[in-house]
């Protein structure tokens, strides 16, 4: 256990440039019940960095840790060299760490055009003018037919958000999530609950964005894990149990126990 | 939009030449009301926060905007904004400690400072207590123009009405409402996207509580007295009641919602207390049968008419 532990700690001290995210030490505890207990991880920049594991590893917690939607118990969190640790999610966002959410979190009743542009306005500063016009705000339109496209809905910006398949939706929701220009993309389950002809997609649609960025993800479809990932962390019971490449990883005797014993369950 | 802009303009065209043929106070507290209903409307329709205690900011503004008339020669205009600019104050420092809490503990909130506002109107010496405050003069507009008699009036309430519901159309599709739409769905997401939503909700309060505000005031110009009633839970829930009639989030499903309350308990006014168990029954078969409201459900009845033509032809193209 020591032996992997090890090289998740060890980046933490190396100089923090090549890092863009790195956590010492940080645990989330509810009620009696150490959700996560005691993660040191960093992601490197310009990676595509899965978080994976069995059910109730605490992943999706973590998740919200690194973003900032749960308060830590302990624990440390720098982000771009800056430490985030007592930062509220709002602000973690406006410094280039934007997530995605498990359940699809796209504005059901705004349009796609619209919904692109609530995010653009984050940072147009015309978001308190309730005495204008929305035509007041018509310079994001551009750029958020341009995130449309990007993603493949450029043809649906006047759809309730609400009318889009599951899949579309996801797409959506990134090309929302890039609105803010992030650094650092966080996507919760990309392809949870998606058909086999929608994982497809959705996989190149990350590997596009990915560019030029670093993107951490918490998935469960290890075909896709395999294929897009530079680097993956697993954890067990909130803690980390191995961390390296993926073929590293799933050669890891504790990962093969820990994913088989779920399988006995 | 352009829809919007000419059903407003015929509106206000019929609305100019109603008091020939209706009852000129009537007329005003219907446009009173839809002007109160509206600010709820932005409240819990387009924020989607539920206050219990509209009616504080109502009554407040109606007893200020009384107490400047009676006590000095203020012209009206000026004491209108007088009564609305104490509610956007009051407002200002409950949604300090409001806005924090969401559900049905902001609502309970609003509803305990309402009825703090209420018991303060209540033993205030300026608010003639139990008896209200009669005889509230219509001091002349711009100090010059005389407005004593009703169906000029009139003219003055509509074109301050015509004013406040372009505001709140406006605010509803400003850059600002569409943050708040947002909210509405998906508060967590505005968050994550680096936007605080509490402080979109702040504001929403404080205007919704201002529009309050000038609808409380200009119905103590309409009737010449103000009341306890004005600033009573009854008023709270009867804004409520206008707004989920009409239809809430609708634009203007409120304003017939105010309008079908005040016709309603115009009508029923001679049956006494059973007029509210009417109201109770009618409330009782909207919120079962017709669950948007009023407007909801017409346009919701256009929008079926639509779709079908509209895919019709998305099969062709």
């Amino acid at each position: 256990m020591s032996e992997v532990a090890a090289p998740a700690r060890a980046p933490s001290a190396a100089s923090s440039a090549d890092n863009i995210l790195v956590a010492e030490n940080i645990s989330r505890r509810f009620g009696a019940f150490l959700a996560v207990n005691d993660v040191s991880l960093s992601v490197r920049r310009g990676s595509i960095h899965a978080l994976i594991g069995p059910n109730g590893a605490g992943k999706t917690t973590c998740f919200n840790l690194l973003t900032k939607a749960l308060p830590l118990t302990s624990g440390r969190i720098s982000f771009n060299g800056t430490d985030i640790s007592a930062l509220r999610s709002a602000n973690v966002a406006r410094l280039g760490l934007v997530r995605s959410f498990q359940i699809s979190a796209t504005f059901p009743n705004l349009t796609l055009l619209e919904n692109v542009r609530v995010a653009l306005q984050a940072t147009y500063g015309k978001a308190f003018h309730f005495w204008r016009s929305i035509a007041a705000v018509k310079d994001l339109n551009a750029r958020a037919n341009e995130l449309l496209d990007q993603v493949g809905l450029a043809g649906s910006r006047d759809l309730m958000a609400s009318d889009l398949s599951y899949g579309k939706k996801r797409a959506l929701e990134i090309a929302t999530t890039l609105a803010l220009e992030p650094d650092l993309l966080l996507l919760d389950e990309p392809t949870a609950g998606m058909g086999h002809e929608d994982i497809e997609p959705i996989t190149r649609l990350i590997r596009k964005v990915a560019e030029g960025r670093t993107v951490l993800l918490v998935e469960h479809n290890l075909s896709v894990v395999s294929t897009l990932c530079d680097r993956v962390t697993v954890l067990q019971h909130g803690q980390i149990i191995a961390d390296g490449s993926y073929d590293t990883v799933s050669r890891d005797p504790l990962v093969r126990t820990a994913y088989m014993g779920e399988e006995d369950e | 939009m352009n829809k919007t802009l000419l059903i407003a303009a015929v509106a206000l065209v019929a609305a100019l030449i109603a008091p020939v043929y209706i009852y000129p106070v009537l007329l005003m507290t219907i446009l009173c009301f839809a002007i109160f209903a509206s600010s709820f409307n932005l409240l819990l329709g387009y924020a989607g926060l539920l206050s219990f205690g509209h009616a504080m900011f109502f009554g407040t503004s109606a007893y200020i905007t009384g107490y400047i008339l009676k006590t000095t020669s203020i012209s009206l205009e000026l004491a209108l904004l007088g009564g609305m600019l104490v509610s956007t104050i009051m407002a200002a420092l409950v949604g300090l400690l409001a806005i924090r809490r969401a559900g049905i503990q902001f609502a309970m909130i609003t509803l305990a400072f309402s009825q703090f506002v209420y018991f303060v109107l209540l033993q205030a010496s300026f608010t003639g207590g139990e008896n209200g405050m009669q005889g509230i003069p219509r001091n002349a507009l711009f100090g010059l123009i005389d407005v004593k008699d009703s169906f000029h009036f009139y003219y003055v309430v509509l074109a301050v009405s015509a004013l406040a519901l372009f505001l709140f159309y406006r605010i509803v599709n400003s850059p600002f409402g569409e943050i708040l739409r947002a909210i509405k769905d998906k508060e967590p997401r505005v968050e994550s996207l680096g936007m605080k939503p509490e402080q979109f909700k702040y504001l929403a309060f404080v205007l919704s509580a201002s529009l309050a505000g000038l609808a409380g005031a200009l119905k103590a110009t309409v009737f010449q007295f103000a009341t306890l009633t004005d600033a009573s839970w009854p008023i709270s829930g009867e804004v409520i009641l206008m707004t989920l009639l009409g239809g809430l989030g609708t634009l203007s499903g409120p304003m017939f919602g105010a309008a079908i309350v005040v016709i309603l308990n115009d009508e029923l006014a001679g049956l006494g207390e059973w007029a509210l168990i009417a109201q109770g029954v009618i409330l009782l078969v909207v919120i079962v049968f017709f669950r948007r409201g009023f407007v909801g459900e017409i346009a919701a009845l256009l929008a079926k008419w639509k779709k079908p033509a509209k895919s019709e032809a998305e099969v062709t193209a």
